[in-house]
């Protein structure tokens, strides 16, 4: 039977092309060698110290840091609400909206990015770091709103109905009964628009000016001119970044419930 | 205020939007009374509950509460209870702190929340619960919890939606002499919906029977099972063999029968219980055409000129066996006489 061998051979394909490169880059950054390579030349740790003497590192760190958590959290500010309009009541051209806040998922960076830059930002004299903040707040919008929809559809109506008839208001009840039980909703969709935000590249590559530069596009722009390992080890050092946060996450939210 | 209407509805018109749910209905309720709303699904008696809560406000037409005009009162500022059919409990909240919500809100004096919380969830049988999550407690419980947490706030009125339906008969039961004892024990107002007559007529003081937006009965649980006045009542509680009356005469499949008694003018319809029916005496004739035994009585469902009759007679007597002829007759005398026939 075909099917038999078949299976775990597709398995093993989709697991090596999944994971295989994360550790190449792992690899790579421990190589002793002066050049990115695969397989590593010698063993060190001195392309992992690199990275935190590099100044433009430090910068474009900083950027993106503030870019993820600032457009994150302005995305849950814009989100939370639009979520709780767009699950509880019957809005006129709900689904339009809906669709309208997806929006930054479906059309390619590169598109957003060169929009942003051609009709905002170079028309209107924008501040490049603003304008960043606000590309990636839209582009953090959509799963924000999808997970914190999905928490609220989990959650019944009724009990702010219930707060209301205990003396509270409306308002109260939201933040009462709503907030307290949508909260791991709520970090969920944090912790995913901080990945999102952070990884983010195309339209950060559009609008990334002098002295103002995300993480990646700066790595991009490191390697054009120095190709030592130290690339690597960055990658490497986000990557198990972003896999400790993932892993925290699933540990005391079960974060997969919400994506 | 008089105390006969401690609770009224005047006039009440409630609507989502273009669609009209209860048209017109007038009703007055009695300080202390335990009330059903009794009906099938879409009659209304969801929204007047939700109307008397302040969570739908009216089209038109006043509510009145101890003597006070609150058709505009907000929800949170009535005095009323409600504890939902899924019973809405804070999930995020354990049992203590979801019955302390209220009390909270109230910003009453911490000692006074804690005696007043302990004594709510010992009168309901919770006390070893009160750390517990709701997850962590079975339906019957919850229901409990909701109970409580609505009765520490001392509502004028106690309002409860299908109060029975997601219980097992045991819990049900339960439920019922809980609800009871409480009511009593409290001489709070009680309103509860119910789709079920069973449980209208085993737990409440009187009855509300509604279709489609408006009141079709109000009475004792007696004078609901004995004494329907319309087609619908009747068939709600069981009498399944109905007739229209016209011109004093009985409309039956093969047209009108003169009637041995003469009926008030008013009389729009006659109906019987399938235990009214005489069985082998009487005027009709009718062929067996199936018989169930239940127990205590067997069941017949014949077939006559008249129409499909169902009667019942006790199981000591002789069985008549499907395909025999059989005399019957419909006593005018034991038969409830319907004012409306719609």
């Amino acid at each position: 039977m075909t099917p038999r061998i078949f299976s775990p051979l597709v398995l093993f394909l989709v697991v090596a092309f999944l994971i295989g490169p994360f550790f190449i880059i792992v690899a790579a950054s421990l190589s002793a060698g002066e050049t990115l390579a695969f397989p590593p030349q010698g063993f060190s740790l001195k392309w992992v110290a690199k990275v935190f003497t590099v100044e433009s590192f430090r910068e474009s760190f900083a950027v993106s840091m503030f870019l993820a958590i600032g457009g994150t959290a302005m995305a849950l500010v814009l989100g939370i609400p639009a979520s709780y309009a767009l699950s509880r009541y019957k809005l006129p051209f709900g689904e339009t909206i809906r669709t309208i806040v997806s929006l930054p998922i479906i059309v390619p960076g590169i598109i957003v990015g060169l929009a942003l830059l051609r009709y905002i930002v170079v028309p209107f004299g924008f501040n490049i770091t603003l304008a960043l903040l606000l590309a990636h707040t839209a582009l953090v919008l959509p799963y924000a709103v999808r997970v914190v929809s999905a928490s609220l559809n989990n959650l019944r109506s009724d009990i702010e109905e219930a707060a209301v008839l205990l003396g509270s208001s409306r308002a109260g009840a939201f933040f009462r009964v709503v907030m307290p039980n949508i909260r791991s909703g709520i970090l969920a969709a944090f912790i995913l628009g901080f990945v999102t935000s952070f990884n983010q590249v195309p339209v950060s590559l559009f609008l990334s000016g002098p002295g103002v530069r995300t993480l990646p596009i700066d790595m991009l722009s490191y390697m054009e001119i120095t190709y030592d390992p130290s690339v690597a080890a960055l990658s490497a050092l986000l990557a198990f970044m972003s896999i400790g946060i993932v892993f925290l996450a699933e540990r005391f939210l079960g974060f997969s419930r919400y994506v | 205020m008089s105390d006969a209407s401690f609770l009224s509805l005047e006039k009440l018109t409630l609507a989502y939007g273009d669609t009209v749910a209860v048209k017109d209905l007038d009703l007055s309720i009695r300080k202390g009374e335990l009330v059903a709303f009794l009906g099938p699904s879409g009659c209304g008696k969801t929204t007047t509950m939700r109307s008397i809560a302040g969570l739908l406000t009216p089209a038109s037409g006043r509510i009145s509460l101890d003597g006070v005009d609150i058709t505009r009162v907000s929800a949170n500022k009535r005095s009323v209870g409600l504890v939902f059919q899924s019973y809405a409990l804070f999930p995020h909240l354990s049992v203590f702190e979801n019955v302390a919500f209220g009390l909270r809100l109230k910003k009453m004096p911490a000692n006074d929340i804690e005696t007043r919380v302990t004594a709510g969830l010992k009168s309901v049988g919770l006390s070893k619960f009160a750390a517990r999550k709701p997850a962590e407690l079975s339906g019957g419980q919850q229901q409990r919890v909701a109970l409580a947490r609505s009765m520490v706030m001392e509502p004028k009125v106690l309002l409860l939606d299908e109060p029975l339906s997601n219980l097992d008969a045991r819990l049900r039961l339960e439920m019922r002499t809980e609800l009871q004892r409480v009511q009593k024990e409290t001489g709070v107002t009680m309103i509860f919906v119910t789709h079920d007559q069973g449980e209208a007529l085993s737990l409440a003081d009187r009855i509300v029977v509604m279709l489609n937006g408006a009141i079709e009965q109000i009475g004792t649980p007696e004078d609901i099972y004995n004494r329907p006045v319309s087609r619908f009542v009747a068939d709600f509680v069981g009498f399944e063999n109905i007739f229209a009356v016209e011109g004093g005469k009985l409309k039956a499949a093969n047209g009108p029968i003169s009637l041995s008694e003469s009926l008030p003018p008013d009389t729009a319809g006659l109906a019987w219980r399938p235990r009214m029916v005489t069985l082998g005496s009487g005027p009709f004739q009718g062929t067996v055409r199936g018989a169930s035994f239940s127990g205590s009585t067997r069941e017949y469902l014949l077939d006559t000129p008249l129409g499909a009759i169902k009667a019942e007679e006790d199981a000591g007597l002789a069985a008549h066996q499907p395909g025999t002829e059989l005399t019957f007759d419909l006593p005018v005398a034991k038969a409830a006489r319907l004012e409306r026939f719609g």
